[in-house]
C-alpha cells in the first residue's frame, strides 16, 4: 500500500515514451524481475539458480502450501551502466518476501560469490518482512548466514548496497542485514525497521504504536525519516533509474577499507548520542522538529527534491 | 493442496523466442506460470500445484480453452496457484506466452 501522504506522480513530458522504457518505471510498483530488468543494462542479466531449476522450498509442501519456482528471490549477475554487479531481488508478494532456507541460501551464495569474483558491488533489492515464519529455524539460520556473508563481502572490499523502495520494505532480520550493508538507498515509499508496526502493536498495545495509522508508520519507518536519522545514505525518487543513479553515486563515494574497529566505535558513539538526543520522542515529527527543520509537519508532503532541500537546513543534533 | 496434470496434442510449433518465461507470483488469488520449451513428442504438458482442492473441472475448461486457442507443440507449462480465478489464469497464460515470444530485451 502507498503511504497516505504520497502525492500522485505528475506526468512528466517524457511519460508517453517512458511507457516502453522500464528504467523510468516506478520501483515501488515493479516486481522483483522488473526491478532487475529496469536497473541493469539491456540483456545483461544472467540468472543463477533460475526457476527452471525448481529450487523451491522443501518446507511448504508439508504445510500444504504451494512454493515458488525461485523461492521468492531472483539472484544473478549483470551490468549496471557498464559496471559488473551481482544482484538479488526479493519477490515481496510471495509470503511477504520472507526468508526461508532456499531463499536465504541463494542470497548467501550470491554474497559469497562476491568475495571470489570482486564485482563492483552486490545490490540487494529488499522487499521483505524478515524470516519466513513457515521455516522459522531454517530462516533464522539463513539470516545469520546472510549477515556473515554480507560482512565477509565488505571485508573483501566489495560494496554491498541495500535498495529499499518496495511495499514490504526491509524488516526483521533483513532490516539488520540492510544496516550491515555498506550503504542503504531508499525512496520515501520504502520502509526500514526491525519489528514491523503490526508486531509492535500486537506485543505492546495500540497506545505504544498504532499500526493502522499509515502516516505515523511512514513517519517512523519510511525513507524520509530513515534519511533524516542517517540510516539511509541516499533518498531517491520512486523511479528505477533514480535508484540506478544512486547506486553509482554511492559507489563513487564509498571506500570499503580502513580500520573497522575505529568505524564501529564511531558508530557506537553516534548511536549513543542519538538515543540521548531523541530517546524520549514518540513520533518522527518530534525528531524532525528537534533537528531544527522549519515546519516539520510539511515534510511528508514534499517531493524528493523539495524534501532534500528542506532536510539540508537541519542542524545538530543531526544524526 | 492438489496436483493436477493435463496433456494436449499440439499442432503448431512454438514461435522463436526465449528458452523459458516466468510470469505472475504465488500469492492469494494469483499464480505463477512457467513456460519451458522441451521436446514432448509434440504435446503441451501442464502441471499444476494449487492450494484450492476440487477445481479440476474448471482447470480442465480453462486450459482446454487455452490449448484450443494455442495448440502448441513441445511446451511444458508449470503452475503454482493460490486460488486464482479462471479469468486471472487465462490472462497469466496469455502473458506467459507473450513473454516467451519476446526477443531478448
Amino acid at each position: 500500500m502507498k503511504p497516505p501522504h504520497a502525492k500522485a506522480t505528475a506526468a512528466e513530458p517524457s511519460a508517453v515514451n517512458a511507457v516502453h522504457d522500464s528504467s523510468t518505471r516506478s520501483f515501488y510498483e515493479a516486481d522483483a524481475r522488473a526491478r532487475i530488468a529496469g536497473l541493469l543494462d539491456r540483456a545483461s542479466f544472467r540468472e543463477f539458480v533460475g526457476p527452471c531449476r525448481r529450487m523451491a522450498s522443501p518446507h511448504l509442501t508439508p504445510l500444504d502450501q504451494p512454493g515458488a519456482f525461485d523461492d521468492g528471490v531472483v539472484v544473478g549477475e549483470g551490468l549496471l551502466r557498464g559496471r559488473r554487479v551481482l544482484i538479488a531481488a526479493q519477490q515481496g508478494a510471495f509470503l511477504g518476501g520472507g526468508v526461508g532456507e532456499v531463499h536465504g541460501a541463494k542470497l548467501t551464495g550470491l554474497l559469497e560469490r562476491a568475495v571470489t569474483e570482486r564485482p563492483a558491488a552486490v545490490l540487494l533489492l529488499l522487499d521483505t518482512g524478515g524470516v519466513r515464519l513457515h521455516e522459522a529455524n531454517a530462516g533464522l539460520i539463513a539470516i545469520s548466514e546472510i549477515l556473515r556473508a554480507t560482512l565477509a563481502a565488505r571485508a573483501a572490499g566489495v560494496a554491498v548496497l541495500a535498495l529499499i523502495g518496495s511495499g514490504n520494505g526491509a524488516f526483521g532480520g533483513m532490516g539488520i542485514v540492510a544496516r550491515c550493508c555498506s550503504a542503504v538507498l531508499m525512496s520515501e515509499e520504502g520502509r526500514l525497521s526491525l519489528s514491523g508496526p503490526e508486531v509492535i502493536e500486537t506485543v505492546r498495545g495500540v497506545e505504544e504504536f498504532d499500526a493502522r495509522d499509515r502516516a505515523l508508520v511512514w513517519r517512523v519507518t519510511g525513507g524520509k525519516h530513515r534519511f533524516l536519522l542517517g540510516e539511509a545514505n541516499l533518498l531517491v525518487a520512486d523511479r528505477i533509474d533514480a535508484f540506478a543513479d544512486a547506486v553509482l553515486a554511492a559507489l563513487d563515494g564509498l571506500h570499503e577499507s580502513g580500520d573497522s574497529l575505529v568505524a564501529l566505535e564511531r558508530e557506537q558513539t553516534r548511536l549513543s548520542q542519538r538515543i540521548a538526543d531523541y530517546g524520549d520522542c514518540r513520533d518522527g515529527l518530534e525528531i524532525w522538529r528537534r533537528q531544527g527543520i522549519a515546519e516539520p509537519e510539511r515534510l511528508p508532503l514534499l517531493d524528493t527534491a523539495e524534501f532534500l532541500a528542506a532536510a539540508a537546513t537541519r542542524g545538530t543534533p543531526c544524526n | 493442496m492438489e496436483t493436477l496434470r493435463f496433456r494436449f496434442d499440439g499442432r503448431q510449433a512454438l514461435p522463436a523466442g526465449e528458452h523459458h518465461a516466468l510470469v505472475g507470483v504465488v500469492a492469494s488469488g494469483n499464480l505463477e506460470v512457467l513456460l519451458e520449451r522441451l521436446p514432448l513428442d509434440g504435446a503441451m504438458e501442464i502441471h499444476i500445484v494449487t492450494a484450492a482442492r476440487g477445481f479440476g473441472e474448471i482447470w480442465q475448461a480453462v486450459l482446454g480453452d487455452f490449448a484450443a486457442r494455442h495448440p502448441l507443440r513441445d511446451l511444458r507449462i508449470s503452475i503454482n496457484d493460490v486460488g486464482a480465478t479462471p479469468a486471472v489464469v487465462s490472462l497469466r497464460l496469455s502473458q506467459a506466452l507473450e513473454a516467451l515470444q519476446e526477443s531478448a530485451p
